[in-house]
């Protein structure tokens, strides 16, 4: 248990650095779509709804239920309107 | 066991989906492909779950899955590009909502002796109830559905004091002591408690700085899922939580940066509220000259340079294409047309560019403020659409300003300064605004849309 903790937390620590390395070079033009993007990502929380919702204690399927509808809209919603922001960036 | 490294090789994948397309988010001309390999990454995440021996029975999944999809795909269409910061602001708290019951969802099956679940499913429920309340209210406030003013009231500090407080008891007693309360009641108590300081935390913010708590909310949003990684030891959540995680936090950065206050300044301090107490009751700078659109249109076109700088009036007014048909207009003349636009002009960070781009105004002639300042002399004439405190002097004159020392678009360098306006009522910090009263300082009041229109029925008269 422990050290699979400690494996948990490496990945965490390395992928705040990979995501703060990522994110400076980022324009400013680009923020908002970029701020919806990462939005959309933040619904991976589905992964986990996903598996509580098909458990087979009563409570936890229906918060997990509860829990894949909010984040499937924040996935299928946050995705598509990025590409539909990102669609209108044109250049001459 | 094989099902098992297939699915965990497959969260490898999608992880390295997620980092390789919010790298390509970095730049307009691959920015598409990036969210399209994001998604991509997010639907082998799905299918690959679904695919855990675990599941028992699919029906709730399908069902809640398919609404979900549903609603936000009416959500993410309907949408009006104006609306957009309410837009990111509610997905942010579905976001920490989601994670909250997940995070529930596993502390009414999970062994209570187990102090390191505890640990991850007090952070999680923490994180995600105070995302969803702090995004909802933000939510409101941008709607006009509650008051963008702050809300202040006294003795603040000392009931979020008060309420940090319990919180910390809470997590003591889930952690280390258990059964002083009922499983059930402590985690009930924690999501109430995190639902109350989500609102406490974003009713005192005042609209204007709403770049910075939309900005930090996103962040949450991922970091209730980092925390939901943790619970239910998943990599991917926490590859993908982290990365939005960081990806918010400096965004968050930029946003304070730009205003050159602190981010506990800005949530803390109530900004309009101080400021309104600073100004020592608006004393009069003197007279502002008005100018109607017929004489504005002569100084326009004899222009041979035009810096348009659009501000959150602009978004209320949807003045976003009238303003890009003038642009042309102006073009066409042969001036030299920019748009200079401030990282905290709008609701959220990158707003105005993301109106202008549905106006189809080309994204190589939005400038940012540092670009634009050194050459500002040599600017004819600068349109202010709707903005305010980011082209305010007094953030370089007036030390006594609560905006003093905050980067500005320096228009009172240009030659000619239009500022179209409702009225003169102060801007929504309720700071007095010193560049109306310059004598190269132009008034065009009236409706921000209508205004321009008339600019351009002269051009075409």
């Amino acid at each position: 248990m422990e050290s699979q903790i400690i494996l948990l937390v490496f990945i965490l620590v390395l992928s705040i650095f990979l995501g703060v390395e990522l994110i400076t070079k980022v324009p400013s033009t680009l923020h908002t779509p970029l701020m919806s993007g990462a939005n959309a990502i933040s619904g991976i929380t589905l992964v986990g709804a996903i598996l509580s919702s098909g458990s087979s204690e009563l409570t936890t399927i229906i918060l997990g239920t509860l829990a894949v509808f909010f984040a499937s809209i924040n996935v299928v919603g946050g995705y598509l309107v990025t590409n539909r922001m990102l669609g209108m960036f044109k250049k001459k | 066991m094989d099902i098992s490294i297939l699915v965990n090789l497959t969260y490898i994948a999608a992880s390295i989906l997620f980092i390789v397309g919010l790298k390509m988010l970095g730049s307009p001309d691959t920015a598409r492909q990036g969210n399209f390999l994001s998604a991509s990454g997010m639907l082998l995440a799905v299918v690959i779950t679904l695919l855990d021996q675990n599941i028992i029975d699919y029906r709730f999944i399908a069902c809640a899955l398919i609404a979900g999809s549903i609603v936000g795909y009416f959500a993410a269409t309907k949408v009006q590009m104006t609306s957009m910061p309410e837009m990111v602001a509610i997905f942010n708290g579905f976001g920490g909502i989601a994670s909250l019951l997940v995070g529930s969802a596993e502390y009414v099956v999970s062994p209570l002796d187990n102090s390191a679940l505890m640990g991850a499913i007090y952070f999680t429920v923490l994180i995600g109830g105070l995302t969803f309340t702090g995004s909802l209210i933000a939510y409101g406030k941008l709607s006009e559905i509650i008051s963008g003013k702050p809300f202040l009231y006294k003795g603040q500090q000392f009931v979020n004091g008060l309420i940090l407080l319990a919180i910390l008891l809470v997590g003591i007693n889930m952690l280390f002591i258990q059964g002083m309360i009922s499983p059930n009641q402590t985690l009930i108590l924690l999501i109430s408690l995190a639902f109350l300081l989500g609102v406490l935390f974003v009713i005192p913010i005042g609209g204007a700085d709403m770049p910075v708590v939309i900005a930090l909310l996103n962040s949450f949003s991922g970091l209730a899922a980092c925390a939901a990684g943790f619970v239910i030891t998943n990599n991917v959540l926490i590859v993908a939580g982290s990365l939005v995680g960081a990806s918010g936090l400096i965004l968050t950065n930029i946003m304070c940066k730009a205003m050159n206050r602190s981010l506990a300044n800005v949530l803390f301090s109530g900004f309009g509220a101080v400021s309104e107490t600073n100004s020592g009751g608006g004393e009069k700078q003197g007279e502002v000259s008005p100018i109607n659109a017929q004489d504005a249109y002569l100084i326009l076109e004899a222009a041979s340079s035009v810096l348009i700088v659009p501000g959150y009036g602009m978004a209320v007014a949807q003045a976003q294409h009238a303003v890009r048909e003038l642009g042309e207009l102006l073009e066409a003349n042969g001036a030299e047309v920019k748009y200079a636009i401030h990282p905290v002009a709008g609701r959220m960070p990158g707003h105005m560019n993301v109106l202008l781009a549905e106006a189809n105004v080309s994204y190589d002639v939005l400038v940012e403020p540092e670009d634009v300042n050194p050459i500002m002399e040599t600017v004819d004439v600068c349109m202010v659409i709707g903005a305010n405190d980011v082209v305010n002097p007094d953030a370089k004159e007036n030390e006594g300003s609560p905006i003093y020392g905050m980067p500005i678009i320096e228009v009172d360098n240009s030659k000619t300064v239009f500022v179209l306006k409702r009225s003169m009522a102060s801007g929504f910090a309720g700071i007095q605004n010193p560049l109306f009263f310059k004598s190269n300082s132009r008034m065009l009041f009236g409706d921000a849309k209508e205004t321009v229109s008339t600019l351009v029925s002269e051009f075409k008269g």
